[in-house]
């Protein structure tokens, strides 16, 4: 048992009446259950003593304090922790210290009624056994100034350390008041708790220092981003001075160095006192990260001011759907009086604006999040004007092409899907979305019906290109000839030209990314240049195939010298057995708590903006865009975590295991079957001293411990979905379900670290920034079934029949292995400091041939399994 | 020169031996009913109410006490480990309670006396305190997770009174043995603390853990530096564990605790575990052995045996523990020790 042991001490508030609107509103419905619930989130989330306070005028504190206490005593997982006891009244003190069992804290006592009383109550604290939190209140009030803490902690020292209290036991509070408030006397208030800690702790020898830090923000009420910074920066002075402890909600402070060097500035000015315009100064600052700038608005109440076509161009361009239904009705009444018909909307203005949006976007100027936005603002107007338009029954109208969109059996995944549809639907294609896990029958069915002039197929997942494959070959049996586009995250021109030209006489074009769709399609449709480009494309594919063909592919080695070179781990650095083994199931993870573990550079990615988080942010060219995107993108956060959008369910496991050659055996109670995991071993022919790895090479022969987890923010989603479908609204849509992947990906990344800090518990005292955590400067790995390390999907079905996947978390898996939600991430968790990622790239026919055998299944199932892992 | 004293400074220079258990050497007599009940009036059943035989048959309970001071034991406990209001209420003797503590002390005190006077070398006297059948931390109704039994104010009580007839019957330390719940024992500490500043007596106390799993965790869930934590506060002679299992799988568990506590290890194990008919098979010899193990790494400062071990396991004991280096209180560092079920630490 490793005793967790810290430097400076987060204490949980959320279970406190006075500064949770929430936990208040529990407890005062006696909800017990509930409030419990808070507790668990607050260690989950890395609070390391909880503070619980019950000082409410509407609650029988007494009873409150008790009886929650005992319900959490309950709770190994919240029990695990020591309890601070929070009040103002002895009497509700006192109650709680008869119900912990541990060692608490009590919070707090102090000289306030002399030092009789106070010294009745720490020996009290003494003869109850708990450390105690003394205020820097003394008969004449609360201590403000520095002179003042300082001699008032000092002298009640040494009252206590007179009466024997252990001096390891004492906590000041040398009270944190609010800075920045516009009276001068308190411009010091930050220095003066800074410099009485730095003092005190030369004059107390082992006491130690707490604060509650919410109150030195307290003018800036409403206003989070500068509380964040506020607190973040006093932190960062206040901790070398001394302070040890605070209260405070671990997740909502930033990284110093996060912070906007202009805030950061300003704060750090009124917290230190370096000069008597602080506050003003950040009074004025702050205005801007409220985020509401009178200028701002001003501008966009003058727009309204313009004639309509431009109004509308100025909506399109901006994306702002505010107005845009009664501008296309005032355009539509225009024209009509003028004559006109109501497609002349679509056709001119609406068109003209969405022209400047395609040459801006074209132009490198416009990104595609905010091509998306005024793609909504289009749709909308379009969906508007439809009524009228199909009352004239205009039959001659059509568009530039029409193009059958599906993502492929088997697969899920439909974000790069939808941005495609978007983007070719703002250029005037016809879009026949028909959603995702569609058969090949369906996708060829619908071409026939709709008389399309393409398809195009999309996937995530390997084995979706395979089912590509299936729905290239039947098009040809089908005898089609329309052209085939090729997309998604997984697809790449040389797979295209290896697997699916060659199955299908039509037109076959692989499509890069989005801002490349329109191109292509505009090509395909086009009746002087598609002829030029479709044999162009064929000749490029025909020379990816010959110059494969060609090459001589890096020489494999056999299975059994591959395994004879396999990696070797130091046995004395295995991990010791895990804290808690088992499966544990967390039905309802904090949202807010894995807000703060997003790692962002994948969305933007998404989004196709390219460049690292946060430099993304200021970068030269899509910059702008990327930081209205990420506006957009934590206004949703705000509301997903507020409103419950989605609802994060996880499971991880550790189990017992042992390796057998290549497969990992979990050891299952109660069965005569125990589990194996098959993996793979690189074969392609290593340097001396460079290993051909294996997965199963992190586990020792003789015994040691393997994890799994399934984890999903999807739940929930389809509810909103379909809302923004109702209101046309794409780009919400697109955000909503990148933001859900994000969160997934951070749900992964949290549990990880739960895992090796708590459940399996070998690194229990890890404290990494987000950064770092992206960057996996972690021990141990979690390597996902379908990825480099452990490419075979079909990994997952038994991953989740070890985790009991879809029962605890509600996530299934399709025919092809894909997660449903789609933000969902499983994988495994191998805890030795050695083990690493790598990718097993190509492997050999002897591989797979003996892969089959040891998953049970015939050499035709093993080869589709592993296809991407085999030739090329 | 005070009992903390004359035990500290022996503990110094040995190994001191403790007794083992009383049940078993109980169960030889093969008593009967009325052996229990004597001529006292009682309107329930006695037989099995061990603790009652100090003053219906002092003689068995002189005999046994006078068994482990003959095999070597420095100090013996008195017989009450179940001598409270709690306990005592499921055989209807809650009249009885302080009388069975005192008389029982008394007769403790007489024996070690008697043996002094033998041989010139004081004998001490621990006065048992047992956890109770009930508990202040857990609900023995899983519908109701908040509920107790009992409270703190009443179990306190309950202790305060088995505390002041111990004292008044001359136990040299009070001995909170075998909990299994930390909320209870800090109670029954904060009950012995007051009686003995009540009777004006330094009483030192004595408290001894029992693990209920193999993860080293008692049955409120405390990991035994969890449990120093939240107990170290009372300042005790000796801290440890008893009961449990046998020596073997006792000792990481000892080995953990005897690392962080600046305070006497003591440590009195069962013979084994139970085989299925809920004997004790382990022989005195291989008892023995195993504490070996313990003196090996320093762990202990007073060993003993408690369930299923005899005079005879004590003897084998004693002779192992004979010119054995004891254990060198640690100087701990000043640390902050916080405790949930698990044990926090800060430097300080």
């Amino acid at each position: 048992m490793t005793p967790s042991s810290s430097r400076f001490v987060n204490i949980g508030e959320r279970t406190n009446v006075t500064g949770s609107a929430k936990f208040k509103k529990l407890i005062l419905a006696g909800d017990y259950e509930a409030a419990v619930e808070v507790a668990r989130d607050q260690v989950e989330n890395g609070a390391q003593i909880i503070d619980i306070n019950m000082d409410e005028g509407l609650l029988d504190a007494h009873e409150a304090m008790t009886t929650f206490i005992k319900r959490i005593a309950a709770e190994p997982d919240i029990a695990r922790v020591p309890l601070m006891i929070d009040s103002s009244k002895w009497s509700v003190i006192e109650a709680g210290l008869k119900c912990v069992s541990g060692k608490p804290i009590v919070n707090s006592i102090s000289m306030k009624e002399g030092e009789e009383q106070f010294l009745q109550h720490a020996r009290l604290c003494m003869a109850y056994g708990a450390a105690v939190v003394v205020m820097a209140f003394d008969e004449k009030g609360q201590a403000d100034t520095k002179e003042r803490k300082v001699e008032i902690c000092k002298r009640a020292y040494d009252l206590l350390v007179g009466i024997n209290f252990p001096p390891e036991d004492i906590i000041f509070d040398p009270n944190i008041f609010a800075v920045a408030t516009g009276i001068e006397e308190h411009n010091n208030y930050g220095v003066d708790f800074i410099e009485a800690v730095r003092e005190l702790r030369v004059l107390c020898p082992h006491a130690h220092y707490s604060g509650g830090l919410s109150n030195l923000s307290f003018s800036f009420r409403g206003n989070e981003p500068v509380r964040r910074a506020m607190h973040s920066i006093f932190l960062y002075h206040a901790i070398p001075a001394g302070l040890d402890m605070a209260i405070v909600n671990a997740g909502q402070l930033d990284i110093y160095d996060d912070i906007d060097p202009e805030l950061r500035v300003a704060c750090e000015d009124v917290i230190l006192n370096r000069d008597p315009d602080a506050t003003e100064r950040l009074i004025a600052l702050a205005e801007k990260y409220r985020g509401t700038d009178v200028a701002q608005e001003k501008a966009e109440a003058e727009w309204r001011g313009w004639p309509v076509t431009k109004r509308l161009e100025h909506a399109l361009v901006k994306g702002i759907d505010a107005h845009i239904v009664d501008d296309t009705e005032e355009a539509r009444l225009a024209i009509k009086q003028a004559g006109g018909r109501p497609i002349e909307v679509i056709e001119g203005p609406l068109m003209d604006g969405m022209n400047v949006v395609g040459d801006l976007f074209g132009s490198g100027k416009m990104f595609l999040p905010q091509v998306v936005k005024s793609a909504r603002v289009m749709k909308k107007a379009v969906a508007h004007l439809f009524p009228f338009i199909e009352a004239e029954k205009d039959e001659n109208s059509k568009g530039k092409g029409k193009i059958i969109m599906a993502t492929v059996k088997g697969d899920v995944h439909d974000i790069g899907k939808n941005i495609v549809g978007v983007v070719l639907q703002c250029n005037g294609f016809e879009i026949v979305d028909l959603g995702v896990m569609v058969p090949w029958s369906e996708i060829l069915k619908a071409a026939v019906e709709n008389d399309a002039d393409m398809i195009g197929l999309s996937g995530l997942i390997t084995p979706s290109l395979d089912e590509m494959v299936t729905v290239a070959e039947e098009m040809q049996k089908a005898g089609m000839t329309m052209p085939l586009m090729i997309g998604g995250a997984t697809t790449s021109k040389t797979h295209t030209a290896l697997r699916i030209e060659p199955v299908y006489e039509g037109p076959v074009i692989h499509v890069l990314d989005a801002s490349r769709a329109v191109g292509v399609a505009g090509t395909l449709v086009s009746d002087t240049m598609a002829e030029k480009f479709v044999a162009e494309t064929r000749a490029e594919y025909a020379h990816i195939r010959d110059a494969r063909a060609g090459k001589t592919a890096k020489p494999l080695a056999t299975l059994d010298e591959a395994r004879a070179n396999g990696f070797e781990i130091d046995e004395s650095l295995k991990p010791a057995p895990p804290q808690q083994p088992g499966v544990h199931v967390f039905d309802d993870w904090d949202l807010a708590d894995l807000r703060d573990y997003i790692d962002w550079t994948p969305f933007f990615r998404a989004w196709e903006l390219h460049g690292t988080y946060p430099s993304i942010l200021t970068d030269e060219v899509v910059g702008e865009s990327a930081t209205n995107l990420f506006k957009d993108a934590q206004a949703m956060l705000d509301r997903i975590i507020n409103e419950k959008w989605l609802r994060a369910k996880g499971v991880a496991g550790l189990w017992p295991c042992w390796r057998d050659g290549d497969d990992v055996v979990v050891y299952c109670e109660n069965t005569e079957e125990h589990v194996r995991l098959p993996f793979l071993r690189q074969q392609i022919a290593k340097r001396e001293g460079k290993a051909n790895m294996c997965l199963a090479d992190f586990i020792s022969p003789d015994g040691d411990w393997i994890g799994g987890f399934a984890v999903t923010t999807g739940h929930g989603i389809g509810t909103k979905l379909a809302e923004f479908k109702a209101h046309i609204d794409d780009y919400s849509d697109i955000m909503l379900k990148a933001l859900a992947d994000r969160l997934a990906e951070a749900f992964a990344e949290r549990m990880h670290q739960h895992v090796r800090k708590i459940l399996w518990g070998y690194a229990p005292d890890e404290q990494l920034t987000n950064e770092a955590l992206i960057r996996e400067e972690y021990r141990g790995i979690r390597p996902a079934p379908g990825y480099p390390a452990c490419p075979d999907h079909s990994l997952k079905p038994i991953l989740f029949n070890l985790l009991d996947a879809t029962h605890k978390t509600g996530i299934t898996l399709t025919e092809s292995f894909a997660m449903l939600p789609t933000a969902a991430v499983s994988g495994f968790y191998f805890g030795h400091p050695q083990a690493e990622y790598f990718g097993v790239a190509r492997i050999g026919e002897d591989q797979v041939t003996e892969y089959a055998t040891r998953r049970g299944v015939d050499l035709e199932t093993a080869t589709r399994w592993l296809r991407p892992n085999l030739n090329n | 020169m005070s009992a903390r004293e004359a035990f500290r400074q022996r503990a110094e220079k040995q190994i001191l031996v403790f007794d083992g258990g009383y049940g078993t050497a109980i169960q030889g007599y093969r008593l009967s009913e009325a052996d229990y009940r004597g001529d006292l009036e009682l309107t329930q059943d006695q037989k099995g109410n061990n603790d009652l035989l100090s003053i219906t048959r002092p003689d068995i309970v002189r005999a046994i006490h006078s068994a482990y001071l003959d095999a070597g034991a420095d100090m013996i406990e008195t017989n009450t480990f179940s001598a409270t209001q709690i306990s005592m209420a499921d055989y209807g003797c809650e009249h009885l309670v302080r009388e069975l503590n005192f008389e029982s002390a008394k007769l403790a005190r007489a024996c070690c006396d008697e043996f002094e006077a033998r041989d010139g070398k004081r004998r001490f006297v621990a006065g048992s305190i047992g956890p109770t059948n009930k508990t202040l931390s857990l609900s023995p109704d899983v519908n109701d997770p908040g509920f107790r039994e009992i409270d703190f104010d009443y179990l306190k009580a309950v202790y305060r009174e088995q505390c002041d007839a111990l004292i008044e019957g001359c136990v040299d330390f009070l001995l909170i043995e075998t909990i299994f719940d930390t909320l209870n024992a800090k109670c029954a500490a904060m009950a012995a603390q007051e009686a003995a500043d009540a009777s004006g007596r330094d009483v030192p106390l004595m408290i001894s853990m029992t693990i209920t799993d193999m993860a080293g965790r008692n049955l409120s869930g405390h990991t035994v530096e969890a449990f120093w934590a939240a107990i170290r506060h009372v300042k005790p002679l000796t801290i440890g564990l008893n009961c449990s299992f046998g020596a073997d799988l006792l000792r990481p568990h000892l080995a953990a605790l005897a690392k962080q506590a600046d305070a006497l290890i003591m440590a009195y194990p069962n013979a084994g575990l139970p085989n299925e008919l809920g004997q004790y098979d382990e022989l005195p010899a291989q008892t023995a052995t195993l504490i070996e193990a313990w003196l090996d790494d320093g762990l202990v400062n007073v060993v003993g045996g408690c369930c299923g071990t005899t005079p005879a396991h004590i003897a084998a004991i004693a002779k192992a523990v004979e010119d054995r280096a004891p254990r060198q209180i640690p100087q701990s560092p000043v640390l902050t020790r916080l405790a949930g079920l698990e044990p926090f630490t800060m430097a300080a």
